[in-house]
């Protein structure tokens, strides 16, 4: 019995690894919680998902230019429910930094490389941060918003 | 006139002729393998070049030959020469003692199932040479399994012969046909008063023969989604030329041994025996040769269009664990009935 | 003579090499590099290297209108481009709350399910071509063929079709399609049945595929690893029905669900899978209902500020399209999470110490599309 979304929400809210925890209006947005958290704690609250049965959708890279942020938005869907929770958190542009939630989610090993490659965002502790579509050589990173080809 | 009765005259066109048969039939199973599978999938097959797709084998042997022959600077010079030479041979001369009809044979040699099972042997050996001298991973992988697989199918088709040898009594392969006159039920195909099972032999020997050939679904060597080409993946133009006419020329010897050891060779089955006709007679014998030659080499090509290939290990415990303890069982079981039973 | 032969290419044991199943082979579907640490015939390990045919479809997604990047849809996975079409269409359509008439949505479903059905036969004929046989190929083309046609009068297209627009689809449907799609339901059921007498049965075929590559659903969700991958291993999730999106919930059908996890029971969900698409179509023909085929749009469109995501179940598995948008015309950020990229990095640890043939029987049963991995 998969665990209700009332009782994920007051996990995220309560346990403090959140910095803000909303319901999402599934019919508008297409999921139906979005968790903002601290770079620090996106592993434990993959722990958390990964633990009540949640698999890892994709690993999205935002670059917030004008903000001078980069958000990664971790989107997790559930094999046997209808709960689609996502998580993001914010990285400042010019040093982004995530921990690997590769440990917990092997699947995540292909999404972080992927988003190294366009954003340039380093995902600590990832076993084999190389380029994954660019050619190996690839020092650039076509996605940031200020990328002249 | 009487000079074209001489040996060295004889000796010249049986050679004339076997390779004229070997290049001719090379040339042209292609083109029924072509047309068949074409058939078998629903579409025509090729039918652009000339009268129909007829002379598509001669558009195949002039693109063939007009291609630049390459050899790898890395492999072994002389053995990846050698190769095609060595495959090519074993068949041919293999050829020479299969009796096409009454007085049809090159040379009738009283130990002829000996011989062509002694040059049959060769044939795996060249496959590993070129396999080895190309230097290529891929064509190492295929000559290894080839040589695993020959070796596994060799044992069952020996001991299947072995049990014929039992029932006809001589090597000879002209004198095997000869004891397969008069109508149909003498074929050695249907002998069961001296071998209960002689249908599963004759199965055991097909199946032993499409792997002997490397023919689908026993075509590990060159399974083309996996290895490329295999064993022949680094020979260009004629080189790839050779090797694929010696894979049909082992096709039309297994199958004409099979119709030799199985099937009365150039025997009518219906009772007549053309022998006693003279000349006509001949060539009668030589047309139910072909007919059944080509019948069984149909078959060849049918099974390759129709079954997807078997696993590796797969192959190897059909012939170790099933093929090798049956065909033991079918030849203890001839020897008991040929001794307790009268002839 | 040369120097011995060095098999003992990059490895550390020395009795291992490396084999690279490079983009160019018969088996890699499409530009697909996998080099192999190999010990004889057996893979030690197997890393995939992928981005030969990356086009950078997210970055296009950035540079112009959303309206544009609709023909982009097709081209992504381009044997089941529909569903491609599907998910933008209605991300978009759920941001900006657009209403899409119901005959617009029973259309969808019904050109979607003959897309499915196509893309599941080629994956059919590519598969048992892989193994070694060569005829059904051509069998299957016959059939896909029939709905190519069907799909080329309603869409324009044979292949890369770019037909549904946001608040419906471009065209009606022309006459005489739902006798034409009857006609070819009826001709594909007894198809169906052959294909299984003469295939599915086969004894080669059923060695060469039972207990092979066996992927636990718990491996699946470590990966992420969806459709008939997921559905072949125990758990009945097809977003179709977890999710129902469009109106399918308004239709009755199965979700074909095999627990063994080898390459046999993803072969069987793909295949019940093209008689259960049969099933929808026959239903959503019998319901269409009339009206407009395209709703109201602005005629400039402009998401709302912020993030939707969108999934459908594609034929290989759970696509989903997110849009971030910042107010303008273009998106700030298009995603697309393909199925075959989540399905495809589970093969590195599903295919160690397997057979070569047995690992590319695997890779055959993971129905991948290249372009869908590397966009």
């Amino acid at each position: 019995m998969p665990t209700t979304l009332e009782q994920i929400k007051e996990h995220f809210s309560g346990t403090g690894c959140a910095l803000s925890c909303a319901p999402a209006d599934r019919a508008v947005k297409g999921y139906d919680l979005d968790v903002s958290a601290n770079a620090g704690d996106v592993v434990s609250a993959a722990e958390y998902l990964g633990g009540i049965g949640f698999a890892l959708d994709t690993i999205t890279g935002v670059d917030w230019i004008l903000q001078n942020e980069m958000e990664v938005v971790y989107d997790y869907f559930h094999p046997a429910s209808p709960l689609r929770i996502v998580v993001r958190t914010r990285v400042p542009r010019a040093n982004p930094e995530v921990p690997t939630v590769s440990g917990v989610f092997p699947g995540a090993n292909w999404h972080e490389r992927e988003t190294h490659d366009f954003f340039g965002i380093r995902f600590a502790g990832h076993p084999n941060l190389i380029p994954l579509l660019l050619p190996e050589d690839a020092d650039y990173h076509p996605l940031r918003k200020d990328f002249n080809a | 006139m009487s000079f074209l009765l001489t040996e060295p005259f004889r000796l010249l066109l049986s050679i004339l002729c076997i390779v004229a048969f070997v290049g001719g039939n090379a040339a042209y199973l292609v083109l029924a393998e072509r047309k068949g599978a074409g058939r078998f999938q629903n579409r025509p097959g090729p039918n652009e070049a000339g009268f129909g797709g007829w002379l598509q084998p001669i558009a195949d042997v002039g693109k063939l030959i007009s291609k630049q022959l390459m050899v790898p600077p890395e492999a072994d010079q002389l053995l990846f020469r050698l190769a095609p030479l060595v495959v090519l041979t074993p068949a041919m001369m293999c050829l020479a003692v299969i009796p096409f009809g009454d007085t049809v044979v090159a040379r009738n040699i009283n130990v002829g199932l000996l011989m062509v099972f002694s040059f049959g042997s060769i044939n795996v050996m060249a496959i590993l040479l070129s396999g080895w001298a190309s230097r290529n991973k891929f064509a190492i992988m295929s000559a290894a399994r080839v040589v695993s697989q020959n070796v596994a199918y060799e044992i069952p088709m020996l001991l299947v012969v072995i049990t014929l040898l039992m029932a006809t009594g001589t090597m000879d392969l002209s004198e095997i046909v000869r004891q397969q006159a008069g109508g149909f039920w003498h074929w050695n195909f249907c002998r069961v008063w001296i071998n209960p099972l002689m249908p599963v032999t004759f199965v055991i020997f097909f199946i032993c023969m499409l792997a002997e050939t490397n023919r689908a679904p026993f075509d590990m060597a060159e399974a083309e989604s996996e290895l490329v080409a295999g064993a022949f993946t680094e020979y260009g133009s004629m080189g790839f030329g050779v090797f694929f006419m010696a894979e049909y020329a082992n096709i039309v010897l297994g199958c004409s041994l099979a119709t030799v050891l199985f099937f009365g060779g150039w025997q009518t089955g219906l009772g007549a025996v053309p022998a006693a006709w003279g000349g006509w007679g001949v060539l009668v014998g030589l047309g139910f040769f072909m007919a059944k030659l080509y019948a069984l080499i149909f078959t060849v090509i049918w099974v390759r269009w129709t079954f997807p290939r078997t696993q590796f290990y797969i192959l190897l415990n059909l012939s170790w664990k099933i093929l090798i303890p049956v065909s033991l069982f079918t030849l203890l079981l001839s020897s008991a009935m040929i001794k307790l039973l009268p002839r | 003579m040369s120097a011995s032969f060095d098999i003992a290419a990059s490895a550390k044991s020395g009795e291992t090499f490396v084999l690279n199943l490079g983009p160019q082979h018969p088996a890699a579907h499409g530009v697909l590099r996998v080099k192999m640490t190999m010990d004889g015939e057996y893979v030690m390990r197997s890393e995939p290297v992928i981005g030969y045919i990356h086009r950078m479809h997210e970055k296009m997604g950035e540079n112009r209108s959303l309206a544009k990047f609709l023909p982009n849809t097709g081209r992504i996975d381009y044997l089941s481009a529909l569903h491609y079409n599907h998910a933008f269409v209605g991300a978009v359509e759920r941001a900006a709350r657009i209403e899409v008439p119901p005959r617009a949505e029973f259309i969808r479903v019904i050109t979607s399910e003959l897309n499915r059905i196509s893309s599941h036969l080629v994956w059919w004929g590519a598969f048992l071509l892989d193994l070694g046989g060569f005829t059904p190929l051509l069998y299957a083309f016959d059939d896909r063929e029939k709905i190519l046609d069907l799909l080329e009068g309603v869409t324009g297209s044979r292949l890369t079709y770019c037909y549904f627009r946001f608040g419906g689809v471009r065209d009606d449907l022309d006459e005489g399609f739902v006798e034409r799609t009857r006609a070819f339901i009826a001709q594909m059921r007894p198809r169906l049945k052959m294909y299984r007498q003469l295939v599915t049965d086969n004894i080669i075929l059923r060695k060469r595929l039972e207990n092979i590559g066996p992927i636990s659903p718990e491996l699946c969700r470590r990966y992420g690893a969806t459709g008939p991958v997921i559905r072949g291993s125990g758990v009945p999730y097809d977003v179709r029905k977890i999710e129902p999106y469009s109106v399918y919930s308004q239709l009755d059908f199965e979700v074909p669900v095999y627990p063994e996890g080898d390459c046999m029971g993803r072969y069987r969900v793909r295949m019940d899978e093209i008689a259960q698409s049969l099933r929808i179509i026959e239903q959503a023909l019998d319901k269409l209902p009339d009206g407009p085929t395209l709703g109201k749009v602005p005629r400039v469109l402009k998401l709302p500020v912020g993030d939707v995501c969108y999934a459908v179940e594609a034929a290989r598995g759970r696509l989903m399209v997110r849009i971030v948008s910042d107010g303008k015309e273009a998106a700030y950020r298009l995603k697309l999470r393909t199925p075959s990229f989540s399905n495809m990095s589970l093969f590195e640890e599903a295919s160690r110490g397997m057979l070569l043939a047995d690992a590319l029987a695997l890779m055959g049963s993971l129905d991948l599309v290249i372009p869908d991995i590397d966009r």
